[in-house]
């Protein structure tokens, strides 16, 4: 579709981004993956994916300039969608390295405490604390594919940006929302047919925040 | 609460799926991504893809059929075979894996384990073990020590022993930076006498990672000896998911039976 909204995919070398790619695309999104913070101009929809550890994660972010534009992106409340790695970042730092990261949401990215068995690898429930367009059509509790051994922890339990929770030993948050942000720690690219509905969700959400009468700056 | 994975495994060569006993009498099974999607929509966890021929020079082969699966079946997908370096791993990821299997090269060069954990996390580096039981006195390690575990790893598809105790190379593979361990017993691989859950529990009570278990399914009743006596996270398979003597669905239904948390078939295909 050509006149879909254009999701800009953050690529800072961490990995597979053909599953988010293609999710992206099957919902209707063009799909621009970019390389340089200056890139993400344009875009409907900025998606932060990723997988691994945060220090690596934020000097290459650093190195392609791309801290300053996902932080006014942010600030901005443009449609954010920020999975697994893409998440964790947005807290203020990380118990893995001690990596200062993007500070946007209070709190650290602290090892998962009580698992049975980590990283927590596999297809765990979702539970919604609230109710959010983004998981329009999808079961309460519906299976998502996680990996990972570190999760963010918000100070405040019940922080008002608390989106959903899911349990590996204790419970933690598995999906958070504020304005126009999501983070969610489960890879819904990898996620089935749940996880393909959330991101046609998330893509038609940002069509609707599109505003016609702002020219965009790329030639996309 | 975290659900117990089923994962079909397909041996590619050349760009199919090829089906034969422990990589002899090998039969053309179909199209990788085709097989897949079909697995997927069965209610497959994951998948695992494992390059039989490892070539160098068919690696642009493989990369593709990667790129092709990760375009059709939203699942995670590990590669295993013919990984040599980050750089090698880093094509297998950007072309569409999430992880990448490693085995014999793991072996010789333990250090690529740390490099790869260290480059893409450990989440993405699965160490893939072939043991097998030591008989008698038995073959002895490097050391000259007796196997200790009773297990042995053997390497090149299972058919050389390397004189390393297949638990404490399980240790160290974590140590190293594994963040899942593919445990087949070579001495069920094939039978379809039931996985080895001795093997799989002298592993899984020393590491904290998952275990998969492989090596010797039948039925349904297999899958949930792997977890409950075996100590497993995720079982996989492959002939009898190939041949339909056993459907995915049949699987899970014996293992939510005996108690065993599933994820459910889809309902819904996304077509």
């Amino acid at each position: 579709m050509s006149d879909g909204p254009l999701a800009a995919v953050v690529d800072y070398g961490a990995g597979n981004l053909v599953s988010i790619d293609q999710a992206l695309a099957t919902a209707g999104a063009q799909v621009r993956c970019v390389t340089r913070g200056a890139d993400i101009d344009g875009a409907d929809l900025l998606v932060v994916p990723g997988v691994g550890a945060a220090a690596p994660a934020m000097d290459r972010l650093g190195a392609a300039g791309f801290i300053e534009p996902i932080l006014g992106w942010i600030a901005a409340d443009r449609p954010f969608l920020g999975i697994c790695l893409g998440l964790q970042l947005l807290f203020e730092g990380s118990d893995e390295d001690g990596a200062g990261t993007l500070g946007v949401l209070p709190g650290r990215t602290e090892r998962l405490a009580d698992a049975p068995t980590l990283p927590h690898i596999g297809w765990n429930q979702v539970s919604r604390t609230r109710p959010h367009p983004a998981f329009d059509g999808i079961d309460e509790g519906a299976d998502f594919y996680f990996v990972h051994s570190y999760v963010g922890v918000l100070p405040d339990q019940d922080d008002e940006a608390i989106l959903a929770r899911t349990t590996h030993g204790s419970s933690f948050v598995s999906a958070v929302a504020r304005g126009r942000l999501l983070g969610v720690q489960f890879h819904p690219e990898r996620s089935g047919v749940d996880g393909l509905r959330l991101v046609a969700n998330v893509v038609r959400l940002a069509a609707g925040e599109r505003s016609p009468a702002t020219p965009s700056s790329s030639a996309a | 609460m975290l659900r117990r994975r089923v994962i079909p495994c397909l041996d590619v060569a050349h760009g199919r799926v090829v089906k034969g006993t422990r990589f002899v009498d090998l039969v053309d099974a179909g199209d990788p991504p085709e097989l897949a999607e079909r697995y997927a929509r069965e209610g497959a966890d994951e998948l695992v893809y494992l390059d039989i021929t490892a070539a160098p020079e068919e690696r642009g082969t493989l990369l593709d059929i990667v790129e092709r699966t990760a375009r059709r079946a939203f699942i995670p997908l590990t590669v295993g075979g013919g990984v040599r370096s980050v750089d090698e791993m880093r094509d297998v990821l950007r072309a569409g894996a999430d992880k990448v299997s490693l085995n014999t090269r793991a072996v010789a060069e333990p250090d690529l384990v740390s490099r790869c954990a260290a480059r893409f996390g450990s989440q993405a580096v699965v160490v893939a073990i072939d043991a097998r039981r030591v008989t008698g006195d038995g073959p002895r390690d490097a050391g000259g020590n007796a196997v200790a575990s009773g297990f042995e790893v053997v390497v090149r598809g299972g058919r050389d022993p390397v004189g390393l105790d297949a638990v404490a190379w399980a240790v160290r593979a974590v140590e190293l930076g594994a963040g899942e361990l593919l445990v087949t017993s070579i001495d069920r691989d094939g039978t379809g006498a039931g996985f080895d859950t001795d093997l799989l529990r002298s592993i899984a009570d020393r590491v904290e990672v998952p275990v998969i278990a492989s090596g010797g399914a039948a039925g349904p009743a297999d899958f949930v000896a792997a977890v409950r006596e075996g100590g497993a996270d995720a079982v996989l398979a492959a002939g009898i998911f190939h041949r339909r003597e056993v459907s995915i669905a049949d699987v899970k239904a014996g293992m939510a039976a005996a108690g065993l948390p599933v994820r459910g078939t889809p309902s819904e295909v996304a077509a």
